[in-house]
């Protein structure tokens, strides 16, 4: 889409520009520059020495088995958080639609989660569970189960996924409400008076239409659960017990920061940036479509 | 008509209240959390009803009581590097999307391709590079530091551009008319008009910058640069004393208000900004 009527001048857009340009070349194109010359390099433990090597840092990773240990952790932990964040969050959205009386009261509570900082969230969980004091694992123990997070590679991602669904759940549910309630009125009432009950309503008519919906918030979940969840794992399990529940950016972060290497970080960068950009790609491929129909 | 019968009102409620039971346990549990005394947090489990040690934790946290960290401080902290993420993020974004949309000019792909791939390339990624970028500046532990590298993404501009696509044709030539030059009209028309997504996007990144941790937790390294996420982290401490759990909840809290406050006062606003950025 293109503005028929617009401005004439030379230099005025470059001046309106500048400000942006310049922020988005500093921190942004100098430092993935960086990222792609550094994964290409190795630095000795003093920083004195730099020497090319090639995709030594890239073969290095391939052959990492806890590297692609934690690229299946990565998958597992985002397919988690994805499908049960929206099928939680589809299920609230339904009925919520479907309530007239004191449905603000349900979405003011329901969007919190929105407002809390994934770092507060991460802490929450890690609270209500705590091995010594938490609710949950004291009331699991009247039951015989005994919940150990520290020790239990399982229970320590169950943790990590319960507290990002619980961050992302206002999120799945505000766009599944708006998505519902674009749907028209009069073929609701049209299956209802064909004698369709609510159950196959939802199955025939409410979720295909909802399947846009579905789908963007398919991709920014995955995009959310790869990328935005290094609060909460660091504020929950650290990325334990072992590397359990150690995600691709926990070891971005860990390998370049705790451990001080910086070709392998930069190596690890490059590929993180390289499925982002493939998300994005699927994901404007997705809202051109969307804007033509 | 679609039918309205008792029953299945009745299992809509019963689902909403378990799923906001459900959803707001947590935070219920920090707010009783705070109000206990230490010696509450001995054994599991944690008391479910709220206690008499509210003003003692709050205090506590927030004068920097025996961990030493000033919760008022990092709230300032936080507070101001909101701010600056906030403002700039959508001074600058709108100045650029008026740019890409009112103006023809070599290159305006090329500019527009330049941010936009900045749209879904979140700080985290290329945390490394930034932060020695930062580092080669002298940014570190100052407020810029914190904030401006924040800046660096798409998301304002692109809610802008496409507000700004939407406005009518007629209003540039009646400005044009009226002998008005384009940053009269971005002024006095473009701006005024542009209300509403500019109230979405300050709950939006309000959100983002208040919410911010691990860039604030390499791009600060000394206490009193300490955000409120990276702070309630210190305070938590790391695992060899048990920690001062009321005052770590106290903290939690007070981390929680203001984006709470922001999200729950300007929700009309928030969700149609959220419902029209995705878009």
């Amino acid at each position: 889409m293109e503005k028929r009527v617009i401005f004439r001048s030379t230099w005025l857009p470059w001046v309106l520009l500048t400000p942006q340009l310049l922020i988005v070349a500093v921190f942004f194109f100098w430092p993935a520059g960086q990222a792609l010359v550094q994964s290409l390099q190795q630095q000795d433990a003093f920083g004195s020495s730099v020497t090319w090597v090639g995709l030594d840092n890239f073969k290095a990773l391939w052959n990492d088995s806890t590297y692609l240990a934690s690229f299946q952790t990565t998958v597992v932990f985002s397919t988690l958080v994805t499908v049960l964040g929206l099928s939680c969050a589809l299920m609230l959205a339904v009925f919520a639609d479907r309530i007239v009386k004191g449905a603000m009261v349900y979405k003011t509570i329901l969007i919190l989660p929105y407002a809390v900082a994934p770092v507060v969230s991460g802490l929450l969980w890690a609270f209500m569970f705590s091995t010594s004091i938490g609710v949950i694992p004291w009331a699991l123990r009247h039951v015989g189960f005994e919940w150990n997070h520290l020790l239990n590679s399982e229970h320590a991602m169950a943790l990590v996924v319960m507290a990002a669904v619980w961050k992302q759940i206002s999120y799945n549910f505000l766009f599944f409400l708006a998505g519902l309630n674009s749907i028209p009125k009069a073929l609701i009432e049209a299956a209802a008076m064909d004698g369709a009950h609510p159950w196959r309503r939802f199955w025939t008519i409410q979720l295909p239409l909802l399947a846009p919906t579905t789908f963007f918030l398919f991709v920014i979940n995955m995009v959310y659960a790869f990328f935005d969840t290094f609060a909460i794992v660091d504020s929950t399990t650290q990325g334990g017990p072992g590397k359990a529940t150690s995600t691709l950016v926990y070891r971005v972060y860990f390998d370049g920061f705790r451990a001080m290497d910086y070709g392998g970080s930069a190596a690890q960068s490059v590929v993180l940036m390289a499925i982002v950009i493939a998300l994005t790609v699927i994901q404007f491929r997705y809202v051109e479509k969307k804007v033509h129909y | 008509m679609v039918e309205r019968n008792t029953g299945t009102r009745i299992l809509a409620h019963a689902i909403m209240i378990l799923g906001t039971l459900v959803v707001a346990f947590p935070i219920y549990l920090a707010l009783v959390a705070s109000t206990q005394t230490p010696q509450d947090f001995r054994q599991a489990p944690v008391p479910l009803w709220p206690g008499s040690n509210l003003w003692a934790s709050y205090s506590a946290a927030l004068t920097g009581g025996t961990s030493n960290l000033p919760v008022a401080r990092m709230i300032w902290v936080s507070f101001v590097s909101t701010m600056v993420i906030t403002f700039g993020k959508i001074s600058i974004s709108l100045l650029s999307a008026f740019a890409v949309v009112y103006f023809r000019f070599p290159l305006r792909k090329l500019c527009f391709w330049a941010i936009f791939i900045t749209l879904m390339l979140p700080v985290e990624v290329r945390i490394g590079p930034t932060y020695q970028v930062v580092a080669d500046l002298g940014l570190i532990n100052t407020y810029a530091g914190l904030s401006v590298p924040l800046i660096a993404s798409a998301t304002a501009t692109f809610l802008f551009r496409q507000f700004f696509l939407t406005v009518p044709d007629e209003l540039v030539e009646a400005a044009r008319v009226d002998g008005a030059g384009p940053m009269r009209f971005f002024k006095d028309i473009l701006v005024p008009l542009s209300r509403t997504s500019i109230a979405a996007l300050f709950v939006i990144q309000f959100i983002y910058g208040w919410n911010q941790y691990l860039w604030p937790l390499i791009a600060a390294t000394s206490q009193d640069m300490y955000p409120i996420g990276v702070g309630l982290k210190q305070i938590l401490g790391t695992g060899d004393a048990a920690p001062e759990w009321n005052v770590v909840m106290a903290t939690a809290v007070l981390a929680m208000l203001p984006p709470a406050f922001v999200v729950v006062l300007m929700q009309k606003w928030f969700v149609k900004g959220l419902v029209d950025t995705e878009k």
